[in-house]
This record gives structure tokens, C-alpha cells and sequence, in this order.
């Protein structure tokens, strides 16, 4: 970018040198700063400076319609109000539960890979095949899952009726069923990406660990438990965190599917807060929200870190 | 392993199918496979063209996919490059911070976003959409990774000819990691594309509106006629389809990279 051009010096040769070096230096921090800055400053603005705020409003009481006057501080009473908020505490439960469509899809991918990862023939067909839920867009996905449980005449129904089911459950009309159905989207919007991953984890793992162990007689289900399992723990690590802290940010689905419902049945975290904040336009409230939500992410990620060296083979 | 596969396209295929369809025709039990009668030409036109216009949403969705696209790139592999390739005292930690936003729920944001779009005038417009997913930590760390491939020795030997670190990246550092730029293209390019909560919170006018939020709009509005939303769906899906189509190997093989090396 701007190269420091220096100039000769011919008498007191170290002290000249090391004011090159000093402007060498000062010119690779200038050119260094110039490289990160815009990014730097598109992070403090956005992501910085708003969580900030975040924790910041979420000790007040303010909302649009008040204006900046009638910003009042509120101190802990948001959160001791979120303490007594049911449908805030059903969102964590219902949060909770959705994190079970983590391990589920992870299993299942890993079968897929490692039976696509020994496939010859079509293997790139089976990934692309896989691989369209997650590529597509979620509301036109979700919108094609909405028509497909249709209760009374929709085609799933209609099938489970076909053969012998007399009262097919509503799905995601149906409040004991609604925040399965979701679940069972998100295990099939999900499968495809976890399995691409695993089977670039599968294609890392050396050949002749298999055939060492072909030697010495091991079966099929010896390998696959002693060697690619542990030998994908990293890609597992990796699939875990990002899936858990993935179901954490939840959103579209239940906004176009449930909007939490029916009666809070599938209301997530993130439904109740962006229903809070910009349909009550309860802004501190949110906010307070927010916070929990982020300390959760917080937490999840510092728990996985401690836990990882327990399981996971580097 | 064809079983399973079904399963995943036959949503797919029905969504095709039923765009087809005279509405009347959409739940006939046993699924028609192939429509008996077809309606393909009207439900398109009244989709492209009708109440909700999605030739309008399909402008608007390419050029806030494209300008966030090209800034997004822009700005990681600066950065990445920056971080990579230029020793400076405070670099380690400016990275470790950036890093650390990575862990940030964007939804806990959202609501000072919002406060501070609606104080900067940056609300309800491309522009303000577009900078929101502009500066993509994930971008930074991912083309950083592959800056720190590059060989020194390339870098070094162009510095002895005076060359700066601005005629370094651009000649030198740039052209050697292109398709790893190139992947994280295509996929901030899809991503962008599908987003629905930032254009669902940071958009109000009906005109500026994306694909993907016209989409679910469209849905409300319509209300049950279903052989026209899934005309919408089908457009929606459309172009995506057809990037990951050309970059499939980009996409699976830049996903596959970020997970196995976590």
C-alpha cells in the first residue's frame, strides 16, 4: 500500500537503522489497520456496540411509543419479571426439547455418510439429493410442509388414512404434536449439511487404519466403533456445538409455520423475543430477553469447551 | 439408499407438481403425479405478475444477494488478508475480538439494530439490509485461513521489490486463494438470499420487500390457494437451485473445509 521510502543515511549507522526499522514497523501497523478496518468498524457498529446496548436496555423500561423521554431505568425488574413470565419459561422448556433434533440428525447423517462414502456409483446425485432442503429456502420449505400436514385433506393425512389410520394427528394444528412437527422438519432440513461434513470427516480418516484392522479380523461393527467414531470426534465436536447453538437461533419455522402456537406450543426463545420486541414493541423487556438468550449460547459453548477434552480424539 | 433420497425430493417434486395444477385439483387422493389438467401458465403469471409482483421481489432479492455479496467478500478477504499476512502488534487481539462476536446470537442484537436504524434513517431500506450482512465474521475467519496458506516466501520476495501490501494482495495473495473467495461468495450469496428475519424486521414497504418475505406474505394474503404458493415457492427455490447447480463443488467442498476443521 505505502511503502516507507527510506532514505540513506551515512553517518551513525545504528541509531539510523533502527529508526528504518521503527518506520518499517509503523508502516506494517498503519497497512495492517487499513486492512481490518472496515471490517472492524462494520463489527463495532452492528455486533459491538448493540450488544452493548443490549445488556444496557435490558435493565430499562422503554418502548417506541414513548419516545426518548420516556426512557426510564428500570433496574433488575425486567428479570424478575422474565422469572415470572410463563410463556417466557415455556419457550426455554419448549428450547430445551428442540435441542433433542441435534443428536438425532447427527446419527442419522452418519449412517447416510458412511453408507454414501462407500457408494461408487451416484455418490454426488445422493449429495446433491440430500443436500436440497438445506440449499432451498426455508419459508418456501416451510410453506410446502405446511400444505403437505394440512390436518383434514392434506396429502400425509390423506395417506396415513389410507392405510388404516383413523385420527391422524393435526401436526402442527395439533398442540401436542406442533413442536414435534417442527422438530421433524428441522432433523430434515438438517441432514443434508451434517452429512457433507461427515463425509469430508469420513475421507480424512487414513486407509490403512481399515485395512490394519482387516488384518487382524475385525468386523464391520469393530471398525466402525473403534475407529471412524472416534476418529470423526472432532467433526461430531464441531456438528454438536454449531447444531445446539443453531437450535438456540431458531426462528423461521415457527414464524411461518406456528407463530408459537397453537396455545405457545412451539414458541421459541427467539419467536418470544422478536414478538416482544417488535410486535408489543417492549423494548427493554426484549432486551432482557436477549440477554438470557445470549448467556445461554454463552454457556453451552464454555460447557462444550471443558467437556470436549473428555471425548474428543485431536 | 434411492428410498431415502425419495424421501428428501419428493417434497420437492409435489411443490413442482402442484404449481402445475388447477387449485381444485391440489388434494385429490391418490396424489396425481402428473396433473390431469394443467394451470401451469395462469398460476405463474398471476404469481410474476398479479397482487404481489414477483418480478419486483426477484429485483430487489438480486440486488441486495449481489451488493452484500460483493462487499461481504471484499471486506472478509481484507480483512483475512490483514489478519493473515500483515504482523502487527495489535492484530492477534483485534482477531481474538472479532472472533469472539462470532458466539453472539444475532437475534440478541436485533433489537439495538433496530433502535439505532430507525435513529440513523437506515430503516426500511436495501441500503440499511444490505450493511447488516455485510461484515460476516465467519467470511473473515474462513478466507484468513487460506491467506495463512499462502507461502511467505511469495510475499517476501515481491516486498524486496518495493511492492506494498496493497499491490501484494491484490497481484500476489488474491489470486492464489480466488476459489476459496469464490466459495464463500456463492454461499453469502445463498444465505442472503433465504434471510427472512433481518428483511422481516429492518423492511416495512411492500415495494422494497425480498423473494423470501414476499414469499410468506404472499401465503397470508393469498390465503389457501395453494397452487399458486407453491408457483411462489418454485420461484423462490428457483435461483438457488440453479447457483448451487453451477458452484456445487465450491459449496459442498467450502462447508465440508469449515467442518472438519472446525
Amino acid at each position: 500500500m505505502n511503502t516507507v521510502s527510506v532514505i540513506p543515511q551515512k553517518a551513525a549507522p545504528a541509531p539510523a537503522n533502527k529508526r528504518k526499522k521503527s518506520a518499517l514497523k509503523r508502516s506494517e501497523t498503519l497497512a495492517g489497520f487499513l486492512f481490518v478496518s472496515p471490517m472492524l468498524i462494520g463489527v463495532t457498529v452492528l455486533v459491538l456496540i448493540p450488544i452493548l446496548a443490549t445488556f444496557a436496555l435490558s435493565f430499562a423500561d422503554w418502548n417506541f411509543i414513548m419516545g426518548l423521554r420516556g426512557f426510564k431505568w428500570a433496574g433488575a425488574a425486567n428479570f424478575v419479571k422474565l422469572l415470572d413470565d410463563d410463556v417466557f419459561k415455556r419457550s426455554i422448556i419448549n428450547n430445551m426439547l428442540f435441542l433433542l433434533v441435534v443428536p438425532v440428525y447427527m446419527l442419522v447423517s452418519l449412517i447416510l455418510a458412511v453408507i454414501i462414502d462407500h457408494f461408487v456409483y451416484w455418490k454426488s446425485f445422493f449429495k446433491v439429493a440430500y443436500f436440497m432442503p438445506y440449499i432451498s429456502n426455508i419459508v418456501a420449505v416451510a410453506v410446502v410442509w405446511q400444505v403437505l400436514f394440512q390436518p383434514s385433506y392434506g396429502p400425509i393425512n390423506s395417506f396415513l388414512q389410507a392405510i388404516g389410520i383413523k385420527h391422524p394427528p393435526g401436526w402442527i394444528a395439533d398442540p401436542n404434536f406442533a413442536l414435534v412437527s417442527l422438530m421433524m422438519i428441522t432433523v430434515w432440513i438438517s441432514i443434508g449439511f451434517n452429512m457433507v461434513v461427515y463425509i469430508a470427516g469420513l475421507q480424512s480418516i487414513p486407509k490403512d487404519l481399515y485395512e490394519a484392522a482387516d488384518i487382524d479380523g475385525a468386523s464391520t461393527w469393530t471398525k466402525f466403533t473403534r475407529i471412524t467414531v472416534p476418529l470423526l470426534s472432532p467433526t461430531s465436536f464441531f456438528l454438536l456445538v454449531t447444531g445446539i447453538i443453531y437450535s438456540f437461533k431458531a426462528f423461521d419455522l415457527v414464524a411461518v409455520l406456528t407463530q408459537g402456537g397453537p396455545i405457545n406450543s412451539t414458541t421459541l426463545m427467539v419467536w418470544d423475543l422478536y414478538y416482544t420486541a417488535f410486535r408489543d414493541l417492549k423494548i427493554g423487556y426484549a432486551s432482557s430477553m436477549g440477554v438470557v438468550l445470549f448467556l445461554f449460547v454463552f454457556a453451552i459453548t464454555g460447557i462444550q469447551w471443558i467437556v470436549q477434552k473428555k471425548w474428543v480424539d485431536y | 439408499m434411492f428410498a431415502i433420497s425419495i424421501f428428501f425430493l419428493v417434497p420437492f417434486i409435489w411443490m413442482l407438481v402442484t404449481s402445475f395444477k388447477v387449485e381444485t385439483d391440489v388434494f385429490t387422493y391418490p396424489i396425481q403425479w402428473i396433473p390431469r389438467r394443467w394451470n401451469a401458465v395462469h398460476n405463474y403469471k398471476e404469481v410474476w405478475m398479479g397482487q404481489y409482483p414477483f418480478y419486483l421481489y426477484y429485483l430487489n432479492s438480486i440486488k441486495i444477494s449481489v451488493i452484500t455479496t460483493l462487499i461481504s467478500a471484499t471486506v472478509s478477504a481484507l480483512a483475512g488478508y490483514g489478519f493473515a499476512k500483515i504482523r502487527f502488534a495489535a492484530g492477534k487481539w483485534l482477531f481474538l475480538l472479532v472472533l469472539a462476536t462470532y458466539m453472539i446470537p444475532m437475534q440478541a442484537v436485533q433489537v439495538p439494530q433496530f433502535v439505532l436504524y430507525r435513529f440513523l434513517g437506515l430503516f426500511d431500506s436495501h441500503f440499511g439490509l444490505i450493511l447488516i450482512s455485510s461484515f460476516s465474521v465467519l467470511g473473515t475467519f474462513m478466507l484468513r485461513q487460506f491467506f495463512m496458506g499462502v507461502h511467505n516466501d511469495f510475499l517476501e520476495s515481491a516486498k524486496m521489490d518495493g511492492a506494498g501490501h496493497g499491490k501484494i494482495f491484490l497481484y500476489i495473495a488474491l489470486p492464489l486463494v480466488k476459489p476459496a473467495v469464490a466459495t464463500y461468495a456463492i454461499m453469502r450469496f445463498i444465505w442472503t438470499w433465504n434471510d427472512y428475519q433481518n428483511p422481516l424486521i429492518f423492511l416495512r414497504t411492500d415495494h422494497l420487500f425480498t423473494v423470501t418475505l414476499a414469499m410468506s406474505k404472499f401465503t397470508t394474503v393469498t390465503g389457501e390457494i395453494y397452487s399458486l404458493i407453491m408457483a411462489a415457492a418454485v420461484s423462490a427455490i428457483l435461483p438457488l437451485l440453479l447457483v448451487f447447480i453451477i458452484g456445487q463443488k465450491s459449496v459442498i467442498n467450502g462447508i465440508a473445509l469449515g467442518g472438519v476443521k472446525g
